[in-house]
């Protein structure tokens, strides 16, 4: 359902952390969808990586509670094709840790079955702890 | 000495005496000056009566140069140089002390400062005049020889108007005819007449015309630059065919073409159909004449020796021996007209051009759709179709930040056409922004729209090619409704950018023109002077300026002509005297400058010695500071008198007191110091401006010479880049500001004293506030002492 | 150019465990073409993955460690190449970032190394090599004509997945266009197949706790390796080399009509075209067993 939206001055200050914390400077997105199109993830994601370029830009701060950061593995895929040369990874690692800074995990060690700990990779481990874990 | 200075003190009605205490100021002069002087205060020396004075005062023989201490140069200078010619004097060995704008306005709350500081500013004008010598303006007669480089529509219509006026118009094409890219068009936008019968007319008149010479299949080898005073050499490429001389040689039977074996690309099908070794480019070709092709011709592959088209020939005109012709010819005016390229889209792999067979450019889409109403296409289109906007355009991964301005509505037009030609295809348009800006634009969308072509607002970023139906599927988020789209298409048409043609790099080398920083040549001014280049006599028409559609550039190469025939009807140019020259004594040949002139004006001449070629020179005192030897220097701004006015300037400096010399450059901070005191805006009375003709002239020499003579900080002002008179000016002062500080420290002159700004003629409070920041500065720093100065320059 | 490389080698943690096949095979086949790889005598994780945000110059410390151990070698004449050598994908991006980000930026280089008291500075000269750098730069011809058992029957997918070709500036070739695998598959013999799914990611580490993205997306690139006519798939990260092969068990469990493929590291088809033992390809290690596949192209 549609909602009406407020631009709140949080929501500004939201905007201009999350451009400091990830170095991109998000008001030049233009919306042309590159990124999304893309992204070998795009279907497992709830909302676009546009559109959390777009949510950040305007403030909105439930863009920190779509999968779609999660979902994204810094494949850069998007970073090489950008036409603004935007860096829609380390946005999405600015939205990571600014939810894992609030000391909120989003894997649990206690998760992965004795099968999966013994048969995994270590690399695959390490980059999943710190990608989940802050 | 022997001579005498004439010194006219002007009270402008009061505007300078009622602040300026000129009494003191002339008591002053005399004291410094004594018998050397003549001074005069006068109430309006602009008016009759004030020239009439100067020219009587001349005519009585009383002196022999004059220093007039007024309004800005701006204003009366030309008025007081006409007085100097009628009284008997060059005009040169005239000086204007900026008293009104740079003193008595500016400081008009503060007398004081502006007396000392008039006293200062005559001192300096007085010890300039004393050097000057006269000069004299050289006259250039000009014929009416306009070369013309590119055979587009740009060519095509400025040769065109130039010609009907009775200029001696030499039109150069690379390609074997002439036409350009229009000439591969199906039709245009947004009215959709067709292409190729608009351009051909104006071709056939550009043949036909008696004051046009056409060279076609010719490239430009090299263009020996003057200034309006061209020596340019075409290679004439051979066609392998015997020129015609009588209308029967040729028969055009066409059985050359249908004998020749070797099948290639046609360049005006872009790939659609091909073509044979020998052809005849287009059907509206002008020339309509064959040529041989000796990249794939066998003939002249090594080891081949194919010549069945000769054997053929009734009319035996194939000549493989044929040369290429050297032409030589001299003009007056050049007009770049060489167009554009589209954007390779090879080099952006992920579109998949080059790699999927059905993945095209929108040229060869243009040709496609010229063939789709036939009974049988040379290539079917399908049933979905795809056009991807912006490729090559706003995408600064491949630093192609701009917009090419045609693509939306190329893409409008050819999805418009295609769709009333099949009606059943299903045509969408992928895009970012959809730009309908020009005359019928929206209206023309809108009708797309209506016919049923759908506008998907997204840039697809993932192509892969079906291995066996060859289909394109492209993924691509469609921006407004949130969704992706992964679908498959028959035919992909990439709407590709434009760029300045690669065939423009040798040209614009020979003509130094240069280049905005999207690629494309770049003109005079942005804003007035938008066909002129830097370059005087070379103009620029059509997309090597940048993208343009059809109308914009016939508009802009009409322009491009008028400019030519306003240049051209001046007959003769004159040369400002104002010019670089070498003291051949002094040059040791080290050829140093030859590089560090924009303008190509210096080179060696038969004793080794530095030359300056007056016709080219700017004047811009840019070479100098590369001269080791001091033996460059610029007439009105040498050395001797530049120091002689530094020296006076700072000579009643007391030792409690701060000093700011300004370099001023005439064009833009010269400028916004004269608007400052029409504005009477106040800004600290520890400045002296001093008037230059460019950053570049400001010297390291001059800079520590003003150090050694009490400056505690100086300014070098210059135009900001897009409105520098030589564009590379402020380059050369940013150099030597930064060796200048070197040598500072390295003499123990403690503080940061040297500052560069670039000005345009709104920016008076940022000179304000840099003249502000620099005195709040230099507040504290310690003096330079006189052993410390000492060491700063040699000269006394 | 150096008749032999004598070279800093850099492991990494997977290259120890579930990838020695990759250790052992890149080692032999070292030897046999003029680089000999020496392994730092200390080194430690270098992260897997680089942090991205502004404020994390703590998670550059653990590469730079590194390079101090490794400027180390050098000083001591261990090597006579002062790069460093990698194999694994992630610690080659890794490693190459955080060497971008310090000798860029004097600040933060100062900062890791006052943090790192104790040891030695960094002194930013150490330049990461991958191993496919090495290869081009030894020259692919030259490879050829050490090659003694051509894979000419062999069409192989090269997959260069994420950390070979992007950020674009820690890329080994053009990131849209890459043509430094092929070389290299041509240069023992085989052909490299032209597919889309070169650069396609595999799932990364979201095969830790969301298997199913792995799995649709392992299944799309092998899938189109299959449409290229592709025997088999190789790659030089330990990662996709996981969820490559191994997460092909959960893409048959799910698609019983799925056809599954094999995937080398792409030194285990350089020791086999240089003519090496079994022992030092490391066969057995695959969870699809490429054995059949070899068989039947008469390699083994």
């Amino acid at each position: 359902m549609p909602k009406k939206i407020k631009l709140t001055d949080k929501g500004a200050e939201f905007l201009k952390q999350i451009e400091k914390l990830s170095g991109e400077t998000i008001t030049m997105c233009d919306q042309c969808g590159t990124c999304s199109g893309g992204c070998p993830f795009v279907e497992e994601m709830d909302i676009t990586p546009s559109q959390i370029m777009r949510k950040t830009m305007l403030g909105q701060m439930d863009v920190l509670d779509s999968k779609t950061m999660w979902i994204c593995a810094s494949c850069f895929t998007c970073t090489v094709r950008c036409p603004r040369i935007l860096d829609v990874s380390k946005v999405s690692e600015a939205l990571r840790q600014t939810k894992l800074r609030q000391a909120i995990d989003n894997i649990d060690i206690k998760d992965i079955s004795k099968e999966d700990a013994e048969e995994l990779p270590s690399i695959a481990v390490v980059s999943a702890f710190r990608k989940f874990t802050s | 000495m022997g001579k005498k200075t004439g010194v006219y003190l002007c009270q402008c009605g009061g505007n300078i005496s009622n602040t300026i205490d000129l009494e003191k100021v002339q008591e002053h002069i005399r004291k410094e000056k004594g018998e050397d002087v003549e001074i005069k205060i006068f109430s309006h020396m602009c008016s009759g009566a004030g020239q009439k004075l100067i020219k009587d005062d001349i005519e009585s023989g009383v002196f022999d140069r004059v220093v007039v201490a007024a309004c800005s140069p701006q204003f009366h200078e030309k008025t007081f140089k006409a007085a100097m010619v009628k009284g008997g004097l060059n005009p040169h060995v005239l000086e204007i002390a900026n008293l009104r704008e740079h003193c008595s306005w500016t400081h008009k709350t503060e007398p004081e400062i502006a007396t000392t500081k008039a006293m200062d500013v005559v001192d300096a004008s007085i010890a300039k005049v004393e050097l000057n010598i006269p000069l004299t303006e050289k006259k250039m007669q000009m014929g009416e020889r306009v070369l013309i480089i590119g055979g587009g529509i740009a060519g095509i219509q400025t040769a065109l108007d130039l010609a009907d006026t009775g200029k001696e118009v030499t039109l150069v094409e690379k390609l074997p005819t002439i036409g350009g890219k229009m000439a591969v068009l199906t039709k245009t936008f947004p009215t959709e007449d067709c292409s190729a019968c608009i351009i051909s007319p104006k071709m056939s008149d550009v043949q036909d015309h008696p004051n046009i010479t056409l060279y076609t299949n010719s490239e430009i080898e090299n263009i020996q630059g003057h200034r309006l005073h061209f020596k340019a050499t075409i290679r004439n490429k051979a066609r392998f065919i015997k020129p015609e001389i009588n209308m029967d040689e040729c028969l055009a039977c066409e059985q050359c073409v249908q004998a020749c074996p070797v099948s290639t690309r046609n360049y005006w099908e872009q790939g659609v159909i091909d073509r044979k070794a020998i052809y005849i480019p287009a059907a509206l070709a002008i020339p309509f004449r064959y040529i041989i092709d000796p990249e794939t011709c066998l003939n002249f592959k090594e080891g081949q020796s194919c010549s069945i088209c000769a054997d053929i020939c009734p009319q035996k005109v194939i000549a493989f021996e044929q040369e290429d012709e050297i032409i030589e010819k001299v003009f007056d005016t050049i007009v770049v007209a060489t167009g554009f390229d589209i954007y390779d889209a090879t080099e952006k792999a992920v579109f998949g051009y080059g790699k999927y067979k059905n993945v095209v450019t929108a040229l060869e889409m243009e040709r496609i759709v010229d063939h789709i109403s036939e009974p049988e296409p040379p290539r079917e289109v399908g049933n979905r179709v795809a056009f991807i906007q912006c490729v090559g355009s706003r995408d600064e991964q491949i630093g192609r930040e701009y917009c090419s301005r045609v693509c939306c509505m190329y893409s409008v037009k050819l999805a418009s056409l295609l769709k009333a030609a099949k009606p059943e295809t299903d045509i969408y348009v992928f895009y970012t922004d959809l730009r309908a800006f020009g005359k019928g634009f929206e209206e023309y969308y809108k009708k797309a729209q209506k016919m049923g072509v759908k506008f998907v607002r997204g840039k697809p970023s993932h192509f892969t090619e079906h291995p066996f139906t060859k289909q394109v599927s492209i993924t691509v988020e469609d921006t407004l409704s949130r969704q992706v789209i992964e679908s498959d298409f028959d035919l992909v048409v990439l709407a590709n950018g434009m760029g300045l043609s690669k065939a423009t790099d040798p040209i614009a080398n020979f003509l130094k023109l240069a280049k905005s920083e999207d690629g494309f040549l770049k003109e005079a001014h942005p804003k007035y002077k938008p066909v002129d280049t830097l370059v005087e006599g070379v103009f620029i028409a059509g997309t090597a300026q940048g993208p343009k559609d059809i109308p914009d550039t016939v508009a802009q190469a009409s322009a491009a002509a008028s400019r030519v025939m306003v240049t051209l009807a001046q007959k003769e140019f004159s040369i400002d005297p104002i010019l670089a020259f070498v003291d051949q004594d002094k040059c040791d040949g080290c050829k140093l400058c030859i590089d560090n002139c924009p303008k190509n004006a210096i080179s060696m001449n038969s004793n080794g010695k530095a030359e300056v070629e007056e016709a080219l020179c700017l004047g811009c005192g840019s070479c100098i500071a590369s001269c080791p030897t001091e033996a460059l220097d610029l007439y009105a701004y040498t050395s001797d008198q530049i120091y002689a006015s530094i020296d006076a300037m700072l000579s009643n400096k007391n030792e409690n007191e701060k000093r700011i010399l300004v370099f001023a450059d005439n064009n833009c901070t010269y400028r916004v110091a004269d608007a400052l005191g029409v504005r009477k805006m106040k800004y600290t009375g520890e400045t002296r401006i001093l008037r230059m003709p460019s950053s570049g002239r400001v010297t390291l020499n001059l800079m520590m010479y003003a150090f050694k003579k009490g400056a505690d900080a100086i300014l070098v002002g210059d135009c900001e880049v897009n409105n520098l008179r030589v564009p590379w000016t402020s380059e050369v002062a940013k150099k030597n500001i930064e060796i200048a500080k070197a040598r500072l420290i390295e003499s123990g002159v403690p503080g940061d004293r040297i500052y560069f700004e670039e000005f345009n003629a709104g920016a008076l409070q940022r000179f304000v506030d840099t003249v502000t920041k620099i005195s709040e500065s230099i507040k504290g720093f310690e003096p330079i002492t006189s052993e410390v100065k000492e060491g700063l320059c040699q000269r006394k | 150019m150096k008749d032999n490389i004598k070279i800093p080698y850099f492991p990494g943690c997977t290259l120890k465990t579930t990838a020695k096949n990759f250790e052992i095979s890149a080692i032999e086949a070292g030897k046999k073409i003029g680089i000999e790889m020496v392994e730092m005598p200390k080194w430690n994780c270098c992260g897997v993955v680089s942090s991205l945000t502004s404020d994390d110059l703590m998670k550059h410390v653990a590469p730079v460690r590194n390079f101090v151990h490794a400027e180390e070698m050098s000083e001591k004449g261990t090597v006579n190449d002062s790069r460093m050598l990698i194999l694994c994908s992630m610690c080659f991006n890794t490693m190459k970032n955080t060497n971008r980000r310090v000798k860029n930026n004097a600040e933060d280089m100062k900062s890791i190394n006052d943090f790192m008291y104790l040891e030695k500075d960094y002194e930013g000269k150490v330049e990461v090599v991958h191993y496919f750098e090495l290869l081009k730069e030894i020259g692919f011809d030259k490879i050829a004509e050490k090659v003694t058992k051509s894979l000419k029957d062999m069409k192989i997918a090269p997959y260069y997945g994420c950390m070979l070709l992007r950020p674009k500036e820690i890329g080994i070739d053009n990131a849209e266009a890459p043509a430094i695998i092929e070389d290299f598959i041509t240069s023992v013999g085989a052909e490299p197949v032209n597919w889309d799914a070169k650069g396609r990611c595999c799932g990364s580490y979201h095969t830790v706790n969301n298997k199913d993205i792995v799995v649709n997306l392992a299944k799309g690139i092998i899938e189109n390796a299959h449409r290229s006519g592709a025997d088999a798939i190789i790659t030089s990260c330990p990662l996709c080399a996981f969820n490559l092969d191994n997460r092909q068990k959960l893409i048959m469990e799910k698609d019983p009509n799925f056809k599954t493929m094999p995937v080398f590291y792409f030194t285990q088809l350089l020791a086999l075209a240089l003519g090496l033992e079994e022992k030092f390809i490391g066969l057995e290690d695959h969870y699809i067993d490429p054995k059949e596949l070899l068989k039947n192209k008469n390699l083994i």
